[in-house]
């Protein structure tokens, strides 16, 4: 186990460092300077200013100062926000993305948990169908259209809850609802799935044959046995929040991540391009490597051994 | 296994409830809960909303809308801009000109900083060399402006301290120009030229201008605070010289990048005033606080002048009359924009004798299909062709295609043998293409520097970074170097207006399409909110609400 754990964080690290060159170079494929009112700059401007940030030196040598820095832990400067590091601005932003998330998240699965499970016991009935249709739909309509549908409906026509900024706990349900839709549906089409597998497996006719009451046999044997692969869903639903908070952010108005890493790719502020993509990637990696860990503790069937990183 | 859960459940609320307090709501908890005292001031009382973040508060960095807007506000320069977007004296309480019009100088208002400091000449000296100093991207303003040394310094040929500025006291501040300059006290209500306290800014080094409480306020208002991209708050500045003047108490504003969700912010009451896309001017056009207003910001195609064919002038002005201008904004933009058909915009240039400069010279090159049609016989008789096949380069923004395609079925349909195809790329490789020349036609746009017509004009001087098409009339170089250094005003006008003859009568170098406008929901309450050209966008100064 601990030769596995070292064998993947070691591969963790050049996954990292693979993404942060592939980054740094495509980056600096996109046409444009990362200085403020390019239309406006002569070219002896921009050469000082080029000197000026060191973007005139070859682009190797500006790779390895990255890296150089990367490693003491500086991601540098916004270009846009004159004087403001990349660290802070990241570090003010992912407060609200992760709240967003994680409740997304928490809210999804648990919704997601109760449809997915009660359309199961109740195969092929008018609950299991609509479900079904529910499910579908959640999985196909982006989450921007529900985003502007419930910001419509919800805040401006029944002005039950704000329309959107950040006041408040209030101001985050309509958000982490937009977000979680994707959640919901993807966890309940799976955990739907999975009990109606598990309950035809021989082990859980074992179980009602022993006699106990048909409520422990779907507590412990199908729900824990069906909850085991839907673990796996976790880290692709991850992604897929964290994605989703791009466009959600942007309608609700949230000050968070998402919109600032859109907004640094436009005006191609290199600093900050650079210091989100590797703050998400990272996050990915970390994501990908508990999922894959927490697996191995709920299905035993699954052990690291050192040979199988 | 229950057990196992409850801890689960237990360990995620706990992350939850860190995350939740990590995660600093905005103000406004705060402001429902002082909202006993928010109703005494709420009549007086402004909600906006901006489309990003304040960059910087730094006014020698500050380089777009949104920072020039606070600062504006905040802060108080020589002259600021009044209704009209015309200079008025604003720091300076006396403004001394020599015989030459060079040497300028300055008469301090008495006045103080937030901190306490009074507000003298020595603030404005400090922060001006700064500006050249730290190469700003405002840097070219003072180049603009015409202060002494200013483009030496941008060169690298001399040094910073050499800027032709001076205090000479406390109260007296004293500026060279290279030679006279007619458009330097529109200049100076830019931003760019605010005063800035040495001993506060050295004292906070590199935190400086980075947070509400990072700068010093002499303006109307002050930021009482400042959330980085949700939000800021200003409040009025009981210590500002003209504090009688300032109506407002306060103004907020609320970052909203996406124009639906502030219109859904405006139907709720949460802000007074929004900006409306095309695609929701529709939907209130007949709301009775519906306008649209003229924007400085003007379209038009930029011809490859080299191109064989693009290069004649007859083609030229067939391309230009054979589009539909009217239509294009009216039925394809529908977003307040307005035709255009010279390249100085209208509404926001006047004359000394009060007129409009689009009023003075009137339309150009305006025709029915079939003179087009002529033009473009004879042009393509000239250049030996039958057909032409052209690529025009846009940026690939939405309205932009648009554009793009309206122009291309226009073309296509009205000049026989005219083929046109569309390449879309990235806002800042279309300016790269321009830029190196490697276009055919390009869809172009272009926002004016500062409040005077020779911001359209100038750049299309010979090598001049904005020409971007090859574009050569030895007539028109002359005539903005006359221009430049044309003191009586009425007699620079009618140059400026001779300048848009040359360019578009005699050469018809570019084809203007339209004016941007847009359109705006604002309450009716609001009164004297003055929205300006160039540098901020706004003052809130005289802004009242009525009830």
């Amino acid at each position: 186990m601990k030769r596995y754990l070292v064998q993947r964080i070691g591969f963790m690290l050049v996954t990292l460092f693979v993404i942060v060159t592939i980054t740094f170079f495509l980056m600096q494929l996109l046409p444009g300077t990362p200085f403020t009112n390019p239309e406006k700059l002569t070219n002896q401007q921009l050469l000082v200013l080029n000197a000026k940030y060191g973007l005139d030196q070859p682009l190797g040598i500006q790779y390895i100062r990255y890296l150089g820095n990367l490693v003491q832990g500086d991601l540098g400067y916004s270009f846009q926000n004159v004087g403001r590091s990349v660290s802070s601005i990241i570090g003010e932003r992912i407060g609200p993305s992760a709240f967003l998330g994680l409740q997304a998240l928490i809210f999804g699965s648990i919704i997601g948990l109760i449809l997915g499970i009660v359309s199961a016991l109740k195969h092929n009935t008018l609950f299991d169908y609509g479900s079904v249709t529910l499910a579908v739909l959640g999985m196909s309509i982006p989450s921007f259209v529900f985003a502007a549908l419930l910001q419509y409906y919800v805040g401006v026509k029944l002005e039950w809850l704000p329309v959107a900024l950040w006041e408040g706990y209030s101001s985050t349900i309509l958000p982490s609802f937009a977000l979680s839709v994707i959640v919901i549906a993807t966890v309940a089409r799976f955990i739907r799935s999975e009990m109606l597998e598990v309950i035809g497996q021989d082990y859980v006719i074992t179980a009602r044959a022993k006699g106990i009451t048909e409520q422990q046999v779907i507590v412990k044997h199908v729900i824990r046995n069906a909850l085991i692969p839907v673990v796996t869903m976790l880290g692709p639903l991850a992604v897929a929040i964290m994605t989703g908070t791009l466009v959600i952010e942007k309608i609700f108005a949230v000050p968070g991540l998402g919109e600032q890493f859109t907004l640094s790719i436009i005006v191609l502020d290199y600093s900050v391009i650079m210091g989100i993509a590797i703050f998400y990637s990272a996050l990915f990696i970390i994501v990908i490597f508990l999922v894959d860990i927490l697996y191995g503790f709920l299905d035993p069937r699954i052990s690291y051994k050192g040979e199988a990183g | 296994m229950k057990r196992e859960i409850k801890n689960s459940i237990f360990m995620s609320l706990l992350v939850f409830t860190l995350i939740l307090s990590g995660c600093n709501f905005n103000s406004s908890n705060e402001e429902e809960t002082t909202d006993t005292e928010g109703n005494v001031v709420a009549n007086q009382s402004l909600n906006m909303t901006a489309s990003a973040d304040i960059p910087t508060l730094d006014s020698t960095k500050a380089h777009d809308g949104i920072a020039f807007t606070v600062l504006n506000n905040v802060n108080e320069g020589l002259y600021r801009q009044d209704e009209n977007n015309l200079p008025i004296k604003a720091l300076a309480s006396e403004h001394v000109e020599s015989e030459d019009k060079v040497v300028h100088t300055f008469t301090l208002r008495d006045s103080k900083w937030s901190n306490g400091d009074p507000v003298t000449a020595q603030d404005f000296e400090y922060a001006w060399k700064r500006v050249m100093k730290e190469n700003s991207p405002y840097a070219f303003m003072f180049v603009t402006a015409g202060i002494k040394n200013a483009e030496a310094i941008m060169n690298e040929e001399k040094d910073a301290d050499e800027l032709g500025i001076k205090a000479i006291d406390e109260k007296t501040l004293e500026v060279t120009l290279e030679s006279a300059n007619p458009l330097f006290q529109t200049l100076l209500t830019f931003p760019t030229f605010l005063p800035q306290n040495q001993k506060f800014v050295e004292e906070l080094g590199d935190q400086y201008a980075l947070e509400f409480d990072g700068i010093l306020y002499n303006g109307p208002f002050k930021l009482v605070e400042w959330t980085h991209d949700q939000g800021w708050k200003y409040e009025k500045n009981e210590n500002y010289w003209d504090k009688d003047s300032v109506k407002l108490d306060n103004v907020n504003v609320y970052v909203v990048k996406d124009s639906s969700t502030g219109v859904n912010l405006y139907e709720t009451n949460k802000v007074d005033r929004v900006e409306l896309t095309s695609a929701l001017v529709d939907q209130y056009k007949t709301d009775e606080n519906f306008d649209t207003i003229l924007e400085p910001e003007i379209i038009f195609l930029r011809f490859n002048h080299n191109h064989p064919v693009l290069g004649n002038k007859d083609i030229r002005k067939a391309v230009n009359m054979a589009i539909g201008k009217q239509d294009l904004t009216d039925i394809i933009l529908k977003d307040g924009s307005t035709p255009l058909n010279g390249v100085v915009p209208s509404g926001f240039f006047k004359s000394p004798e009060g007129k409009d400069y689009r009023d003075l010279n009137g339309d150009f090159n305006t025709g029915t299909v079939e003179e087009a049609q002529e033009l473009w016989a004879k042009g393509l008789k000239e250049t030996g062709q039958t057909e032409v096949t052209v690529s025009i380069n846009i940026a690939d923004s939405d309205d932009h295609k648009k554009v793009a395609e309206y122009i291309q079925a226009q073309l296509e349909d009205n000049l026989p043998g005219f083929k046109m195809e569309i390449k879309a790329v990235p806002f800042a490789q279309r300016l790269e293409i321009e830029k190196a020349i490697e276009y055919d036609m390009s869809l172009s746009s272009w926002g004016p520097d500062y409040s005077d017509p020779m911001t359209y004009l100038d750049m299309w001087l010979k090598g001049g970074s904005a020409n971007r098409m090859d574009y050569h009339n030895p007539d028109l170089d002359a005539l903005v170097t006359e221009a430049r250094n044309e003191t009586d005003l009425s007699k620079r006008y009618v140059m400026l207006l001779d300048l848009e003859k040359i360019l578009l009568e005699e050469d018809a170098a570019i084809a203007p399409l339209y004016q941007e406008g847009t359109a705006v929901l604002m309450r009716s309450k609001i009164k004297n909110l003055l929205v300006h050209p160039t540098g901020a966008a706004f003052t809130f100064k005289w802004t009242t609400i009525e009830e």
